[in-house]
């Protein structure tokens, strides 16, 4: 509930380009432009080594004497090398067999990666364990050594080399394939898919496959680049098949001819690095359009801030009882036309908090209601001056103890936050750091806040510990976050909250984390607590019955307005907002519970009423 | 005697732990339950109690180590996969979270369309049948072209109902499916269960830990601690006035929403927590 805004328009234009990724990949591939220039490189690479015997009339491997290191000329375009063979026609045949060779090593990977990442990932239990520890062995091989074994057991080919290399590098693959589905394997959608019947063989192919294509293919042309490299470099090394020509065979040759004629090193080169660098822009090009969803949204700088218009309206407010009025103190807080916004990427901003007025005073529990986007989280941060990335505060004002809040530079901010303003979160788990004792990440606020020496500090957090009640202060302070529950954690985090003794708490949603008896519980540590240091609270919260126990004051958001304010028992007796009021409706407390099923009426039983309804007529 | 429509006798469920040799986890210690057609069963208990492993159990997604669950007389916890295939038509299931139990890529009528691929019902019939079930849950038919993202938590768990109708089931197990809900949203989809219901006689196993949800939908209630039924029986005499100690801290522990009444409550609850600890102490010394 309290997730960054649901705002209207990025959702909907991430909804339009997840759609358009799925009518075409290949289209916005064209719009990125080092995506084009790679894919038209690849496209020629491939057309000329498809024609290869069309454009040139040359055989690649007949050698003549004649021309042995011939220069350029018409019979030999690009020259002739150590043999006498036309360099372009070796090129261009060359470039067949590097890509062919690079095509097994893929088809190989591949398969082997995908297939048992899938089955792994999915299926799990032995195969998992199997293949996990058959992936690190595989990728503990030095690889090249292998290939040179291989070679020498096997013999000098090419594509037998490949296909081992194929193997080697397949867990590159695997890995991934199996890191993605072992994520998905759990997701409700698949569990779904189980519950209806449909096959595993089915829930792979539609369900999981859709979520692993993308980063296979991106995985693909990075693996295709490294063959190519991996497979010049055995050709170099004089290790390939000498009757098939090849951009590592010709490297060779033109290395040891590198001081006569050193255009011959420069073509297969020029192939070899332009290949690999477009097979790489490729992958990162797909690699962004696949994942732009995720956020490379651009933000325009702050300088450039639009106005905001705040409309008012009316506000059903009323008066304090004389409850309230008795229990309350000092003015802690005063929020005037408060306003929250947030900058678009077209320069303009969404508010999310219009014209938020509320005050709360010393001693007072002011509870902040309202659905899922109806601005009360954003109201809270905008208190603390801890609201998202791209939102401020765009109007109105927010004293505390004379200072405007909403004006107040990032240094002022800190030395308020945690001293006079505090903070409980909704999530106690992820507001602990998990690689720290509980001990050290309450010691050290204190210390800079209190500025306690280690041991005052430590004496103090034992004391809030036992304080907050957790029963066995000791052995929790020297424990990590994880080995303890989600209340006890939500207990540390109210320790922290008030160890340097704040005015003002903030506490956003504290307890809907929390089972029931867990919250009842922390509801009465909040309560106790609160009248003992006599804090102002702001109690954000969707819940009536939390704001029924807890709170002196409501206010009813909707929509990032306050629509109600007052009271609680004047409120919860006579709420006269429509909005509030159909709120109260849907509340379920007080329904009547359904009667136990009745067996179903048998003919007879209908035969009966119906018989009594007649004779009663 | 109405027949009974699922039957569950001494269910335990083993969780196999990592690492070698190590004691596996007990979810279920021994549940018994039953269910009858028509009928909604609430599931209360709070986390980690094993109500929604019983759910799984149900559904063939946890591994039942003993026991029997009888649905229409036939055991059903170890089926093979082609015989739950036979089943799923009858057992079908609505989960909490409506952000990830549709499968982000594919659109509305693709999800929908799905469990009736698999009956080999013909397309056009499956998309007539995916209009008929986009009515029935309350969504307009142009929702079937769009994606789960452009939907609100309510909207989403609307078409997980929808889903879960298609096959015309007999029992739907409903996990916590209200609790991520805004209050407003939460009360228009009980309502929309219950006259799905009424309407269609399909019975229902409602996991939630929130007693007033369950009060209001269902028929019988089961209350669930630390893997065994602790209470069970009509529902408004375990939701109104529990027995049993633990189902009596889980009354008084949820806050009324009302400030005079939930003062009273909390009094009550301070008092029972007081009494039960006397009597835990009497019996320890005992």
């Amino acid at each position: 509930m309290t997730q960054a805004m649901p705002l209207q328009g990025p959702t909907l234009t991430v909804a339009e380009e997840e759609r358009s990724a799925r009518i075409s990949l290949f289209r916005r591939l064209l719009k990125n432009p080092s995506g084009l220039v790679a894919m038209i490189f690849l496209a020629l690479i491939v057309l000329s080594a498809i024609l290869a015997g069309v454009i040139t009339s040359a055989d690649p491997n007949a050698a003549s004497l004649q021309d042995v290191l011939a220069h350029a000329s018409a019979a030999h375009p690009l020259g002739a090398d150590s043999a006498g063979r036309d360099v372009l026609a070796r090129l261009l045949y060359g470039s067949r067999f590097s890509l062919a060779g690079a095509l097994v090593t893929l088809v190989v990977a591949a398969v082997i990666g995908v297939t048992s990442g899938l089955i792994a990932g999915y299926f799990g239990r032995w195969f998992d364990s199997v293949s996990s520890w058959v992936a690190g062995l595989v990728m503990a091989l030095p690889g090249f050594v292998v290939l040179l074994a291989a070679r020498a057991v096997l013999g000098p080919s090419m594509w037998l080399a490949m296909g081992i290399f194929g193997v080697l590098i397949s867990p590159a693959f695997f890995r991934l394939v199996y890191a993605s589905v072992s994520a998905v394997r759990n997701e409700l959608y698949v569990d779904a898919a189980r519950v209806s019947g449909l096959s595993d063989a089915r829930i792979i192919a539609r369900h999981i496959f859709t979520v692993v294509r993308a980063p296979i293919i991106i995985q693909a042309a990075m693996i295709t680049g490294i063959a190519i490299a991996i497979q010049a470099g055995l050709e170099f090394l004089g290790l390939g098949d000498t009757n098939v020509p090849s951009w590592g065979s010709m490297l060779n040759d033109g290395f040891a001819n590198i001081y006569k004629n050193p255009t011959l090193l420069l073509w297969p080169a020029l192939a070899i690095a332009l290949t690999s660098v477009a097979l790489t822009l490729l992958a990162n090009a797909m690699r962004d359009e696949l994942e732009r969803s995720s956020g490379s949204k651009k933000r325009r700088g702050a300088t450039k801030r639009a106005q905001v218009l705040v409309e008012h309206e009316l506000v059903v407010s009323h008066p304090d009882d004389a409850r309230t009025e008795a229990a309350l103190g000092e003015e802690l807080l005063r929020i005037t036309d408060l306003a929250v916004g947030y900058d678009q990427a077209d320069g303009s901003v969404t508010t999310v908090v219009n014209d938020v007025s509320l005050v709360v005073r010393r001693g007072e529990v002011h509870g902040l209601i309202g659905e899922s986007g109806s601005g009360k989280t954003q109201t809270a941060w905008s208190i603390l001056r801890l609201l998202p990335d791209g939102g401020r505060v765009v109007g109105g004002s927010i004293f505390f103890e004379g200072k405007d809040l909403a004006k107040a530079s990032e240094k002022e901010m800190t030395a308020l936050r945690g001293k006079k303003i505090a903070y409980i979160p909704q999530e106690p788990m992820s507001n602990l750091d998990a690689s720290f004792t509980i001990g050290s990440q309450l010691v050290e606020p204190m210390r800079v806040c209190l500025g306690l020496s280690k041991k005052e500090a430590t004496a103090r957090a034992l004391q809030l510990l036992a304080r907050v009640g957790i029963p066995n202060p000791e052995r929790t302070f020297t424990a990590y976050p994880h080995e303890v529950s989600g209340g006890m954690a939500q207990r540390v985090l109210i320790a922290g909250a008030v160890s340097c003794n704040p005015d003002l708490l903030i506490a956003d949603e504290p307890t809907t984390a929390l089972d029931v008896t867990v919250q009842a519980e922390v509801l009465d540590l909040l309560r106790e607590l609160q009248s003992e240091l006599t804090m102002g609270v702001v109690l954000v919260t969707h819940n009536f019955g939390v704001v029924a126990d807890l709170c002196d004051r409501v206010s009813v958001m909707r929509n990032g307005r306050i629509v109600e304010t007052g009271p609680v028992r004047t409120i919860f007796a006579q709420p006269e907002h429509p909005y509030t009021q159909s709120l109260f409706e849907a509340i379920l407390e007080d329904g009547d519970a359904r009667e136990p099923l009745q067996d179903t009426p048998s003919v007879e039983t209908i035969v009966l009423e119906t018989i009594g309804k007649g004779a009663s007529k | 005697m109405t027949d009974v429509l699922l039957d569950i006798t001494n269910v335990v469920v083993d969780y196999p732990i990592k690492g070698f040799r190590k004691e596996p986890f007990r979810a279920l210690k021994g549940v018994s339950l039953d269910i009858r057609p028509g009928e909604t069963v609430g599931l209360v208990g709070e986390s980690g109690s094993g109500k929604t492993t019983l759910g799984r159990a149900v559904l063939g997604l946890a591994p039942v180590t003993s026991g029997s669950i009888l649905y229409r007389g036939k055991d059903i916890a170890h089926l093979s996969r082609g015989e739950r295939l036979a089943l799923s038509s009858e057992i079908q299931v609505v989960f909490q979270d409506p952000y990830t139990s549709l499968n982000p890529s594919l659109t509305i009528e693709q999800i929908l369309v799905e469990p009736l691929t698999v009956r080999k019902v013909s397309q056009r019939d499956a998309s007539k049948r995916v209009r008929d079930l986009l009515d029935q849950v309350g969504l307009p038919t142009s929702a079937a072209d769009r994606l789960p993202r452009e939907f609100s938590g309510g909207q989403r768990q609307r078409i997980a109902i929808a889903r879960a109708l298609a096959l015309e089931p007999r029992l739907i197990v409903c996990d916590e499916p209200v609790s991520a809900l805004d209050l407003s949203t939460q009360a228009r989809v009980l309502e929309l269960f219950k006259e799905i219901q009424e309407r269609t006689g399909v019975a229902y196993l409602f996991v939630s830990h929130d007693l007033a949800v369950v009060r209001s939908l269902s028929h019988r209630v089961a209350v669930m601690y630390h893997g065994e039924i602790v209470e069970w029986g009509d529902a408004d005499q375990v939701t109104a006035r529990p027995e049993h100690p633990y189902t009596q801290r889980l009354f008084l522990a949820a806050p009324v929403p009302d400030p005079v009444r939930q003062e009273q409550r909390r009094a009550d609850r301070q008092r029972l927590l007081a009494v039960q600890a006397e009597q835990n102490l009497q019996a320890g010394v005992l």
